[in-house]
């Protein structure tokens, strides 16, 4: 109790404790790992191996953290406005329709940078327009976000099987898809940047959106701490009260942070489907929404926290792919444990070591 | 500092060299205190003068870093609350601590049930409960509901509960906050029979005059160290307030006759109700002129904060029309009342006035956070907002003088003070202001009490609503008294505390 009121440096909040949470989301990661007849430590070789060893390795990782980038900064967003947005799953698969739609309508007149700022702009649009009924629902008639978000990732899905299934499918295919956009419409690989640091990128789909995604961490940024949208937006986050006092708008505020939330979302769309498959596929999204959360969560729902724990997500997804490759007794099921380990220190039991640590940092500053 | 006890008085309890350190900051600085078996003992002090954290050590929330604790002259330990009433301790918090929706009966047991099974626990409990009613003078019906019970009452359940668990050291925080004048008296009378049946009191608070009403001796806490103890017959208000300040200090408001001007704030029968139809201010009509400050006494909970809320724009009135310097005002909301010049300084900073885990300087523009000074266009100008952040601080003393700070990081009267410093300097034409004092310390009293006559003086129009009697009187110039969302009369600032104290219990008009 005592200690809840103590501050700490923010070296030792931002940096210490998370890496000590890490620390024990592998340590016990390993005993799962050990339980079941492998060596953690060779584990842990092939898994970090497999994620950053190689360029194209790096690759996928820098690939998986865009998009969890984007979900997590939609995630990140919406809190900050006091708002639990679960729903970035399903803004995400409808912000896929927006992306394609516009790549499958320019494709063939103009070049990749024209159709990108519009494909920007539908991913967005579509993204915000899946949560802009949740969002009125909240701001207007008390429906709990979290409820409508989350029925809205079925209703999306749902929408996007029977599109993709009867109306965008290519006639005369079995595949529930489009067809491949032309390279009009899809994102370039960053090949220069891997190369920059004297790796090859290969197979990787790593594509010009991770560059869209840290302009838009930087916006997000810019958004929450230095404007007064921001500002209201983080009033009403902490106390509703206060912004209620201070006459911010409730509803108008609500609406507002969701559809932003929701474009994020969105936009996630670009890096898988105009920038991996280059098509709009079933299922693309893939939970990246729902990792999103935990991204946003062990950031602190902040950018340069999200960057950081959506390239440690990247790591788990690409590395882990390779561990279970490497070592069959190690499945994918496997993986998702130790995912939910990561989750479970680093997020949920955010605060555990916190006493201990003040306790110590007390003794050793000797106040 | 402990008081020379006669040889044949046994003490209840004795706290030796406690010492309790928050990081960097020193709570509690080697504190001795004897209290003698069967007396009423008060302890008061400035917010932060460490009484919370020292009597939160006595009922085990913190471990004390040195020093023991003897009850009735032997050692204890103190891990948590259950030993803490083990060791016959029992506390009466100033948020009553009621499952509000159980009966007085099931609340009194709570925790002390008495086996898996209710029904021979319950047979026992009720004997127990009258008992303890009959012996102390405590009658509360052990079936009704307490959500139910008037507040008086519910704090009688809390003491039940007390010494239901065999407490023999009862300690109370700011008990009467919440009370009636009437409320109170009978709150003291039952605190004398226990006194006389053998209990041992310890009464934390921050009003003088209740300390010299019904203590027999009195500690002094200050800046963490306990620095005197009196005989209760034996010092003065005035001495009292000295010892906790450390300087001399005035008590009574200074302020010359009122001047008042046109009405710049009028309400017409106004009627606000809650979310579930319940009215809460019942067609209520009143004037405030330039120049005046009209007080709004009532006993905490009839319809004042909502009058306020409504006046500020963040309540929707039922019916009825307010008037700001004669242009209705109706379904404006609070930012655009600003810009007609009022300002608000509400009651609840904690949960409205402020955002505690914003910094200092986020907060010192909070409602004001369009203006341009600020930033222009979208943007936040982050320099602009420190620099008069900074300013306000020199102006009103706020300590730490740090804008960065972490609000909540402030004690109650530097924070009231952002409230203070935030509203006032806007200089607005009606300031209505709710509680400006709660839970504040003496020094910051007479400096924001100090503002409000400024204001009023400036020939601004204030609207004071408090449940503390002593400030209504102090400031007003007019009196309105509220019960029961009504308006039940209206008295010159001079009118004795009795008259009101009748009519904010609904009795006399």
């Amino acid at each position: 109790m005592s200690t809840a009121s103590v501050q700490l440096p923010a070296w030792i909040n931002y940096i210490v404790v998370p890496i000590l949470n890490l620390v024990l989301a592998f340590f016990f990661s390993g005993l799962v790992v050990w339980a079941i007849g492998e060596s953690p430590l060779e584990a842990l070789r092939l898994l970090l191996i497999g994620a950053l060893g190689r360029g194209e390795g790096i690759g996928f990782t820098l690939f998986y953290a865009t998009s969890f980038i984007f979900t997590g900064l939609s995630v990140a967003v919406a809190i900050h406005a006091g708002l639990f947005n679960i729903g970035s799953e399903g803004q995400a698969y409808l912000g896929g329709l927006g992306a394609a739609l516009v790549a499958l309508s320019l494709d063939r007149y103009v070049p990749w940078y024209v159709t990108m700022p519009f494909a920007v702009i539908g991913a967005a649009l579509f993204g915000a327009a899946c949560a802009a009924i949740p969002a009125w629902l909240q701001a207007k008639r008390g429906s709990h976000i979290v409820i409508t978000t989350i029925m809205f990732n079925f209703i999306t899905s749902s929408l996007m099987n029977y599109l993709l299934v009867r109306v965008l499918i290519v006639p005369g295919k079995m595949a529930p898809e489009t067809r491949t956009f032309l390279e009009g419409g899809q994102l370039p690989k960053l090949d220069w940047l891997i190369s920059m640091f004297g790796g090859k990128l290969g197979a990787a789909p790593l594509n010009f959106s991770f560059l869209i995604a840290l302009v838009m961490c930087f916006l997000v940024w810019m958004l929450i701490w230095r404007t007064k949208l921001g500002y209201e937006m983080r009033t009403l986050g902490i106390s509703p009260t206060a912004a209620g006092y201070a006459g911010i708008p409730y509803a108008k505020i609500v609406m507002i942070a969701m559809l932003i939330s929701g474009g994020l979302a969105g936009m996630m769309a670009l890096n898988p489907v105009m920038g991996a498959s280059a098509r709009l596929q079933i299922e693309f999204v893939g939970g990246a929404g729902f990792v999103g959360i935990a991204v946003s969560l062990m950031g602190r729902n902040h950018p340069v926290g999200i960057i950081l724990a959506a390239l440690l997500f990247g790591i788990l997804y690409q590395g882990g792919a390779e561990l279970s490759f490497d070592m069959p007794s190690i499945t994918r099921d496997m993986i998702v444990v130790i995912q939910g380990l990561v989750i479970l220190f680093a997020g949920a039991l955010e605060y555990m070591l916190r006493p201990a640590i003040v306790r110590l940092y007390q003794q050793i500053s000797g106040k | 500092m402990s008081l020379d006890l006669p040889k044949e008085i046994e003490p209840a309890i004795e706290l030796v060299g406690i010492d309790k350190k928050f990081g960097a900051v020193h709570a509690n600085k080697n504190i001795n205190l004897t209290v003698a078996k069967g007396s009423i003992h008060g302890v008061i002090g400035e917010n932060g003068a460490g009484k919370s954290t020292l009597m939160s050590i006595l009922y085990g929330f913190y471990h004390a870093d040195q020093g023991e604790i003897r009850i009735s002259g032997k050692p204890i330990a103190i891990r948590d609350s259950q030993a803490a009433i083990a060791a016959g301790i029992g506390m009466v918090h100033q948020h009553f601590m009621l499952v509000e929706n159980f009966t007085v009966l099931e609340n009194v047991m709570l925790g002390a049930e008495g086996g898996q099974l209710l029904r021979k626990g319950v047979a026992s409990a009720r004997k127990e409960l009258k008992r303890l009613e009959d012996d102390y003078g405590l009658e509360v019906d052990p079936d009704a509901v307490v959500e139910e019970l008037p507040v008086g009452s519910q704090q009688r359940v809390e003491i039940l509960k007390a010494l239901y668990r065999g407490a023999e050291i009862l300690i109370l925080d700011e008990p009467t906050g919440v009370l009636t004048p009437a409320e109170a008296d009978h709150l003291f009378k039952v605190l004398r029979v226990l006194r006389d049946q053998g209990k041992t009191i310890i009464l934390i608070t921050h009003k003088l005059r209740e300390i010299m009403a019904i203590t027999d001796t009195v500690s002094v806490m200050r800046r963490g160290e306990m620095v005197a103890t009196r005989k209760t017959s034996e010092t003065t208000v005035e001495e009292l307030a000295e010892l906790m300040v450390g300087r001399r200090v005035l008590l009574h408001v200074e302020k010359g006759d009122a001047n008042p001007g046109r009405v710049l704030l009028s309400v017409r029968n106004l009627t606000v109700r809650d979310a579930r139809g319940v009215t809460m201010v019942d067609d209520v009509s009143f004037d405030v002129r330039a120049g005046e400050i009209v007080g709004i006494a009532g006993v905490a909970g009839n319809g004042q904060s909502e009058l306020l809320e409504a006046i500020a724009g963040i309540r929707k009135p039922y019916s009825g029309e307010i008037f700001i310097d004669g242009k209705p005002v109706a379904g404006i909301g609070p930012a655009g009342l600003r810009d007609l010049g009022l300002a608000h300084i509400p009651e609840d900073r904690h949960h409205m006035g402020l955002v505690l885990k914003f910094e200092e300087y986020e907060n010192s523009i909070l409602g004001y956070h369009r203006d341009p000074r600020y930033g222009r266009g979208a943007m936040l100008d982050l320099d602009a907002m420190r620099k008069d952040a900074e300013e306000k601080i020199a102006k009103y003393d706020i300590r730490p003088p740090n804008p960065r700070l972490k609000t909540a990081n402030f004690s109650g009267g530097n924070q009231q003070k952002i409230v203070v410093a935030r509203e006032i300097e806007r200089d607005p034409d009606v300031l209505i202001i709710g509680q400006p004092t709660r839970g504040v310390d003496i020094g910051a009293i007479e400096f924001i009490h100090k503002r409000i006559i400024d204001m009023r003086d400036a020939g601004k129009a204030v609207l004071l609503v408090s449940v503390e009697l002593d400030e209504i009187r102090s400031l007003s110039d007019r009196i309105l008294v509220m019960f029961a969302g009504k308006v039940v009369g209206e008295k010159t600032g001079d009118a004795g505390e009795q008259t009101l104290g009748l009519m904010m219990a609904g009795i006399a008009a």
